[in-house]
């Protein structure tokens, strides 16, 4: 293993107390992290979470972020997960903070980590300190990119495309109305560099979270990163694994150590090994800002029946850094409606009926000029897999379909008309070798329609050659003071 | 002797790698077949084209990964995650016809995976 190097020097350390100040290893050091869940708001067990301080931990870390869940959180301001319970999360990792004097780090506020996102999470954090006296300094680092900085690099050629992305343009950026990126080491330790006691970032890569402070305190690069990935999903990574439980990690001098804290959990080589491949493209090769986790030289070692050591992950820095920016734009409005039919007749020729009743809906729409797209969701046929399913539609036998409308217009209003119309037609359809003739949906709510609200795509999905430091700038809040 | 390969892998499935591609992970029971599969090609380009109806230039990588035992296969999302006509928007259920594939378990007869 080639010595882990820093990517950029740490932020100068301060004297006041409970400030992580940067010193060098020394041997038999060790850094612990708890990570209490795999996002804020998943929730865990209250004697987890408890056992997992037990262990005097140095580092309380949450990743509260993802893309996963799509691009609307991120376009609407919204967060994907519940605020009752991201409070209910809060709360045990603030105040544990706060008796144990260690940090509590937050990434990806709010989900998407943009600017409603962290005001979101801000407000939650407030409550909570007022509610339980609580006193701290929160650093914020917002993620959000103005468009005039991402065109700036469109034009000098610093953006670069990912696999399967499409080229960026102007255009595309015109159209956002979102745009953040993902935030790495740097921003969150000069955060915690100023004495921060809490951080809240907006976008940030996930390891980050778990990494930014043990790599100030002069622990390596390559397997803080490779902890951090693994904590940000708590105890996924277990067996049996779970996103609502905790985990703990123990950073060395060059390895870590993966413990459970639930009695009815374990990591295991295969379980951790299993891990390194979730959501990602390479296993081995893991790009992040900065440079990239190289895995291929990594062991990993039962060193009981509970916990499992990791060596050998490495580090390499990139010679250019990097951003991955994360942008979406509005496409239109959604309305849709959910119906089943189980006669055999109408499911045999569903293939034939739906295009039939959109020709029919465009027709009477034409002289309206009323615009919008159409698409059927038919559960029982392809509903799951849409053009990638395999199985040839003569080999379908399904005795009933669920059907969703899904229409899309320009505004809500015409979304509503578009699926209102649609669901009706499709209602009342006469298809060819109908007997069933008083209507030819169930449905299972009334209203039969619903209002899903602004569509989003993802219009941005780029690296962007950018200072990390200039992108998230560090604002610092006294809370309770 | 045809065996299927949920006989021999522990766990199949898919995931979004970020909104524009789809990854699979195929971890195998035992140390034995995953060496089998990574030695055979079994899990290759021709056969994850025929499973998934796409173009060869669709498959970002067929990565066997030894430390978990695994093969990870990489693929464009037909569409990028919640654009329209989306059917999955975690992409977690796109694994199913990776069920499916049956190999021949003697390594002395010729292989021909299909589904």
């Amino acid at each position: 293993m080639t010595p882990a190097p820093t990517p950029a020097p740490a932020p100068a350390p301060t004297s006041s107390p409970g400030t992580p100040a940067m010193t060098t290893t020394t041997p038999g050091r060790e850094f612990r992290v708890l990570s209490p869940t795999a996002i804020l708001g998943y929730g865990f067990p209250e004697a987890s979470f408890r056992r997992g301080l037990e262990r005097k931990p140095d580092l309380i870390g949450v990743d509260a972020g993802s893309t996963d869940p799509g691009p609307y959180y991120l376009g609407a301001g919204k967060s994907f997960t519940d605020r009752a319970f991201v409070k209910r999360d809060l709360r045990y990792m603030l105040t544990a903070g706060r008796d144990l004097g260690i940090p509590v780090v937050i990434g990806s506020a709010g989900g998407s980590g943009a600017a409603p996102h962290l005001e979101w999470c801000r407000q939650i954090i407030l409550e909570i300190a007022r509610e339980e006296g609580l006193r701290f300094d929160l650093g914020i680092i917002p993620a959000d990119v103005p468009k005039a900085v991402v065109r700036q690099a469109l034009a000098e050629g610093r953006i670069k495309p990912l696999t399967f992305v499409p080229e960026l343009t102007a255009d595309l950026i015109e159209q956002s109305t979102a745009i953040v990126a993902q935030m790495g080491l740097r921003p969150l330790q000069a955060a915690l560099a100023r004495g921060c006691q809490v951080v809240l970032a907006g976008r940030c890569y996930d390891p980050a979270v778990f990494a930014a402070l043990p790599i100030m305190r002069g622990f390596p690069v390559g397997p803080a990163l490779h902890m951090g990935k693994i904590l940000e999903c708590a105890a996924i990574a277990a067996t049996p694994g779970s996103g609502a439980d905790c985990a703990l990690g123990i950073l060395r001098e060059d390895s870590f150590i993966l413990e459970p804290l639930s009695e009815q959990r374990r990591f295991t080589c295969e379980s951790a090994a299993a891990h390194t491949l979730y959501e990602k493209s390479d296993p081995s090769r893991l790009p992040g800002p900065g440079g990239l986790l190289d895995l291929t030289e990594c062991v990993f070692t039962q060193i009981d029946d509970r916990r499992v050591e990791v060596r050998g992950s490495r580090f390499l820095p990139a010679p250019t850094p990097d951003v991955k920016l994360e942008g979406v734009r509005p496409t239109g409005f959604r309305s849709i409606s959910i119906a089943g039919t189980r006669d055999p007749i109408m499911v045999a020729r569903i293939e034939q009926i739906l295009p039939e009743v959109e020709r029919q809906v465009r027709a009477m729409m034409s002289r309206d000029r009323l615009d919008g797209r159409i698409f059927f969701h038919v559960y029982g046929k392809n509903g799951v897999m849409g053009p990638l399913e395999p199985l040839p539609p003569a080999q379908m036998h399904p005795h009933e379909l669920c059907l969703i409308i899904d229409a899309v217009g320009p505004t809500q209003e015409q979304a509503d008309t578009l699926c209102s119309v649609t669901r009706s037609t499709l209602l009342h359809y006469g298809y060819e070798g109908r007997i069933s003739t008083a209507g030819n949906l169930a449905f299972p709510f009334s209203p039969s329609d619903i209002r899903m609200g602004q569509v989003f795509e993802f219009s941005i999905y780029h690296l962007m050659e950018a200072d990390e430091q200039q992108l998230f700038p560090c604002t610092v809040e006294k809370v309770g003071g | 002797m045809r065996m299927n390969i949920r006989d021999v892998a522990k766990v199949i499935r898919s995931k979004n790698s970020g909104p524009f591609e789809l990854t699979f992970d195929i971890i195998f029971k035992d140390r034995a077949w995953f060496e089998t599969f990574r030695a055979r090609h079994i899990i290759n380009p021709e056969l994850i084209c025929r499973l998934f109806r796409i173009k060869p230039e669709d498959i970002l990588g067929i990565i066997p990964f030894a430390p978990a035992q695994a093969i990870k296969i990489t693929i464009r999302r037909w569409i990028p995650s919640g654009a329209l006509g989306e059917t999955d928007i975690y992409g977690a259920q796109q694994h199913a016809p990776l069920l499916d594939i049956e190999f021949e378990a003697d390594p002395a007869a010729p292989d021909q995976p299909r589904s």
